[in-house]
């Protein structure tokens, strides 16, 4: 079983109108470098041209924020879902 | 305008959850979460959870959610078959109208309302916006 990737609503149409899609397990880097690769432009959407994760993006494995585990290099397994939320913020 | 401004219709209790909140994140400007039933992907101004969330500035300019209190709102709101229907944050200074930030990080959530609490004066004042398209639309407010 895949890695699944909740997609928020306005990353969906990047993705054919998807919802969800799956990706292969292993890093939370290279999931986001597999979606790029079949769905152009969403990459961009959630990491900087440095590769860091944008700053009004929230990555989640499962229920944990990726910030508090190892970021980026957050290690998948088949089964885990991981939500792609944008922050919410303001002044 | 293009788009729904509903009636944010509030209890007295779920009132007095938001303002009492903004006056215990005090410096800091205080943040939480609307939960509350959609119908037809527009909000129909009906709440039926406020949940407070910590500020992970801890600013008294600036909010964001806390993460992982925005992941357990959601999921809240997904065991009731309802949705993040909106947010609130306070504006310490200033008064209770968004501000071009606000504006700006609403095209995340352009389905939402806005809430903002001022507490710049002596008695707190509560409104609500809609934000869409960089257009802010004003909400009525009925409290009972």
């Amino acid at each position: 079983m895949p890695v699944e990737v909740r997609l928020p609503t306005q990353l969906r149409p990047l993705a054919g109108g998807a919802t969800s899609v799956t990706a292969s397990e292993g890093t939370v880097a290279a999931v986001f470098a597999d979606l790029s690769a079949r769905y152009p432009g969403i990459s961009e959407q959630l990491v900087d041209e440095s590769g860091a994760l944008r700053k009004f993006v929230n990555v989640y494995r499962n229920d944990d924020d990726i910030r508090y585990l190892d970021q980026l290099d957050t290690k998948l397994t088949d089964g885990d879902v991981v939500s792609i939320l944008p922050a919410v913020a303001g002044g | 305008m293009a788009f729904v401004a509903p009636t944010l219709r509030l209890t007295e209790d779920q009132y007095r959850a938001i303002v009492g909140h903004c006056y215990d994140g005090l410096p800091n400007e205080a943040c939480g979460l609307l939960i509350g039933p959609v119908a037809s992907g527009e909000p129909s101004g009906a709440v039926s959870k406020v949940r407070p969330c910590r500020n992970e500035d801890a600013s008294a300019l600036t909010y964001r959610i806390d993460g992982r209190d925005q992941i357990a709102a959601m999921r809240a709101a997904e065991a009731r078959g309802e949705e993040i229907v909106g947010c609130w944050h306070s504006h310490t200074h200033t008064d209770a109208y968004p501000s071009a930030t606000d504006v700006a990080q609403a095209a995340w959530y352009p389905e939402w309302v806005y809430v903002l609490v001022s507490l710049r004066d002596g008695d707190p004042v509560l409104r609500a916006y809609r934000i869409r398209d960089g257009d802010v639309a004003e909400c009525q407010v009925a409290v009972s």
